[in-house]
């Protein structure tokens, strides 16, 4: 039992994190960490552990801001029996999340401010912060345009009508110019609709031969097409939501060396499997978009490596057993990620741990406007006055995957049974320890 | 020599040795079928469930006549008429199927991969696949094999005539577990397989599938066919949005009177039914002595329970261990 463990009442702890290895945009160094009051107070080679102060041990570890989430279904309100504010933040601050961006597609949406301050107000004691993104139109329908002014001025900076896109690239067009108007930034879920229409995974020799309605790469790649010619044609930011296929990396590398304001993310379910994952009919390996071949795989993977994709997001979806035991094409898609997405950024992109941490903290913070920059805490560097989110990482540590005994409501986690490598060993949110030895504390 | 399989999923489940197994001890079956009294012993005391969640006559038919005549104790469950309708889910009704006690589970759904899932799930019986979406029949393919095996002079020697078979597969085949399950029992016993049918009809990838040739061009196979497999256009799956009119499609793959002028005397028809009379074949050309629509009908039944027999006749009595 480490020393000092306690609940806290009335305002977080001192908090000493000794031993470690500093990571965070400014480089690499050895120090400790010193919070108080939710806040680093101070960052040296050696300090002194003082009375009381609650001491995590960091050694052989690496200590970075705390991770962002920029995709991650909360479900609450409307589907609380897969999963909540409450117990999805837990499963963030376990995977080493500081915070997550809610999907507005909950049931009601969040469409609306008194939607968004719902769900902000029942995040108050959550273990990590919970952002909203809103709606891009009402109900999700792709019909009228949202209040995004109004959900924007409740701090939302992210919309996005995510588990459908935009259809009518004429609304599309008017929402960017109108997002550009109040500074806030559109997610797109690239999907067209008559494209994926009834399709359950990647269109290819996998659906061909198991007898599935497929999604064609194209469903995903003409939206990211339209999407790229709308931002240079009325200007706007466009961020892209789970980017799949090598054509949509492509494009997007495109765009970004034209100069247009776009950004990407994707998911670690794309860079780890792959479409002949469906060969068992086993809906855990549902997702939208659907898994993909090998070369898109490689694609995302280089898309990752050389800057073109700015963040891995988890696309965390949780779904209760009884609708993961439907027929493959019957099936809702989706499957957790907040847990495992760490270890598997480590193990399967190859990318050193500095770029590794990038796409999962400082660049998703400034893409979630959640960054120091717009006045959040998220992200680091971690330097005297900033907010104490923080994660620290065991990089050798193995784990082995139990749906069971992950935090979530849900157990649809398609890698049961692995044995992953890289773990989360403490968290601190807002300066308290949420996780200690990779255990949440509440 | 590998054993037959737990379940049939699939005919890529089977060896080529399983295959012609399943052909072998058919005949013997066959032969019990053309008794006065079509009734043997043999999975006396055992029980068979149908559970078919898409409609369907002469599988469902074929599948428990087969049972009965072996003397299996047959439970027929349709979703239509069973507690599926009071929300009961597709894995509680499996599990409480199984629990009843039975030894094999025939499986029909509407969505491919249906049986595999339900292959997970149970502990103790076998599972068949009686059509699952547009991923498999293997039984009909089974069948096929045997009556075309049949037609060739039977036994070994029909056996041996597929080498090098020239088999033309036409129809909708995007949407056809038939074709699926046939291409491939075709193909394991030597069989050169061409597909014939609109583009939009084939599947979006044929990549590894064991075919020889794909057209689009009817008339420039039908004169080397050794045996012509028509496909329904399932219309209640869609598939008539995938070419411009029925009339179009029949005026380029129906086996009209015309195309079938054209055949080989020997050439074979078949068709695993319903039959769509004017649409993929006119209603003479199904008449003709070189269709063999009904042979395959009556050989279903020999398949079935030759299949039934390999999966539970040779395992241990309910009486004996089980596990």
């Amino acid at each position: 039992v480490t020393e000092g463990r306690r609940r806290t009442t009335g305002g977080p702890p001192t908090v000493l994190i000794r031993g470690g290895t500093l990571l965070d945009q400014d480089g690499q160094r050895r120090a400790d960490v010193l919070v108080s009051g939710g806040r680093v107070e101070a960052v040296a080679d050696s300090i002194e552990a003082r009375p009381g102060a609650f001491v995590l041990d960091a050694g052989g570890c690496t200590v970075a801001p705390g991770l962002v989430d920029l995709h991650a279904h909360l479900r609450q309100p409307g589907r609380e029996e897969s999963e909540s504010i409450e117990t999805g933040a837990r499963a963030a601050a376990l995977g080493g999340y500081t915070a997550v961006v809610a999907m507005p597609n909950t049931e009601p949406p969040l469409d609306s401010a008194e939607a968004v301050r719902s769900v902000l107000d029942l995040a108050t004691s959550a273990m990590a912060e919970v952002a909203v993104a809103g709606a891009i139109t009402q109900g999700r329908a792709g019909v009228r345009l949202a209040p995004l002014a109004e959900m924007a001025a409740l701090g939302v900076r992210l919309f996005t009508d995510d588990g459908a896109g935009v259809q009518s690239a004429g609304l599309m067009r008017r929402a960017l110019d109108y997002a550009r108007g109040i500074g806030v930034t559109l997610a797109q879920h690239c999907e067209d609709s008559s494209l994926a229409a009834g399709g359950a995974m990647h269109e290819g020799a996998w659906s061909s031969r198991l007898g599935i309605p497929g999604v064609p790469a194209a469903a995903e790649e003409v939206m990211v097409s339209r999407d790229i010619a709308l931002a240079r044609d009325i200007g706007g930011r466009i961020h892209f939501l789970h980017l799949s296929t090598a054509g949509s990396v492509e494009m997007v590398r495109q765009a970004k060396s034209e100069g247009l304001p776009v950004t990407a993310e994707a998911a670690p379910h794309h860079f780890t499997l792959t479409d002949g994952c469906a060969a068992g009919y086993n809906p855990v390996f549902k997702v939208n978009p659907p898994l993909r071949p090998a070369a898109d795989v490689e694609a995302v993977k280089a898309g990752l490596a050389d800057g073109t994709i700015d963040a891995i997001a988890t696309d965390h979806a949780p779904h209760p057993p009884e609708l993961k035991d439907l027929p493959f094409d019957q099936a809702p898609p989706g499957m957790l990620g907040l847990q495992t997405a760490l270890s598997l950024a480590l193990g399967q992109t190859g990318l050193p741990l500095a770029q590794v941490l990038a796409l999962l903290s400082w660049q998703p913070a400034a893409i979630a406007g959640l960054d120091a920059s717009r006045g959040g805490g998220q992200g680091g560097p971690i330097v005297p006055g900033a907010a104490a989110h923080l994660v620290v990482i065991d990089p050798t540590a193995q784990w082995t995957v139990d749906p069971g005994a992950l935090a979530s409501r849900s157990r649809n986690c398609p890698y049961a049974g692995w044995t992953l490598t890289g773990q989360v060993r403490h968290t601190v949110f807002a300066g308290e320890p949420v996780v200690v030895d990779a255990e949440a504390q509440r | 020599v590998s054993p037959f399989p737990t379940h049939l999923l699939s005919i890529d489940d089977l060896a080529t040795d399983d295959i012609t197994e399943v052909l072998r001890v058919a005949d013997s079956f066959a032969e019990v079928g053309r008794r006065a009294n079509p009734k043997v012993p043999t999975l006396r005391g055992r029980t068979v469930a149908t559970l078919f969640f898409e409609d369907s006559t002469r599988t469902r038919m074929s599948f428990e006549t087969a049972a009965k005549r072996m003397s299996a104790d047959v439970l027929s469950f349709a979703a239509g008429s069973s507690s599926l309708k009071k929300g009961e889910s597709l894995r509680d009704t499996v599990e409480t199927v199984e629990a009843i006690g039975i030894d094999a589970m025939i499986v029909r759904h509407a969505s491919s991969g249906v049986p595999a899932q339900i292959a997970n799930w149970v502990d103790h019986c076998v599972v068949i696949n009686a059509g699952d979406g547009w991923h498999q029949h293997p039984t009909q393919a089974l069948l096929d094999l045997f009556t075309v095996r049949q037609a060739l002079g039977g036994g070994d020697e029909g056996l041996a005539r597929f080498e090098g078979l020239q088999v033309v597969i036409v129809g909708d085949i995007r949407h056809s577990r038939v074709a699926r399950s046939q291409i491939a029992a075709y193909a394991a016993l030597g069989a050169e397989v061409t597909l014939v049918a609109p583009r939009t009809l084939l599947p979006p990838s044929l990549e590894g599938w064991p075919v020889a040739t794909v057209t689009q061009d009817l008339d420039d196979v039908l004169e080397k066919a050794d045996v012509v497999s028509l496909l329904r256009v399932q219309a209640e799956r869609g598939s008539g949005e995938f070419v411009p009119t029925l009339r179009e499609y029949t005026s380029h793959f129906g086996l009209t009177a015309r195309r079938a002028a054209v055949l080989q005397p020997e050439a074979l028809i078949l068709h695993p039914g319903p039959i769509v009379r004017g649409v993929e074949i006119a209603s003479d050309v199904a008449e003709l002595p070189a269709s063999l629509i009904t042979e395959q009908v009556s050989n279903g039944v020999a398949i079935r329970m030759a299949v039934l027999f390999l999966l539970l006749g040779r395992a241990p009595t309910p009486e004996g261990s089980r596990d």
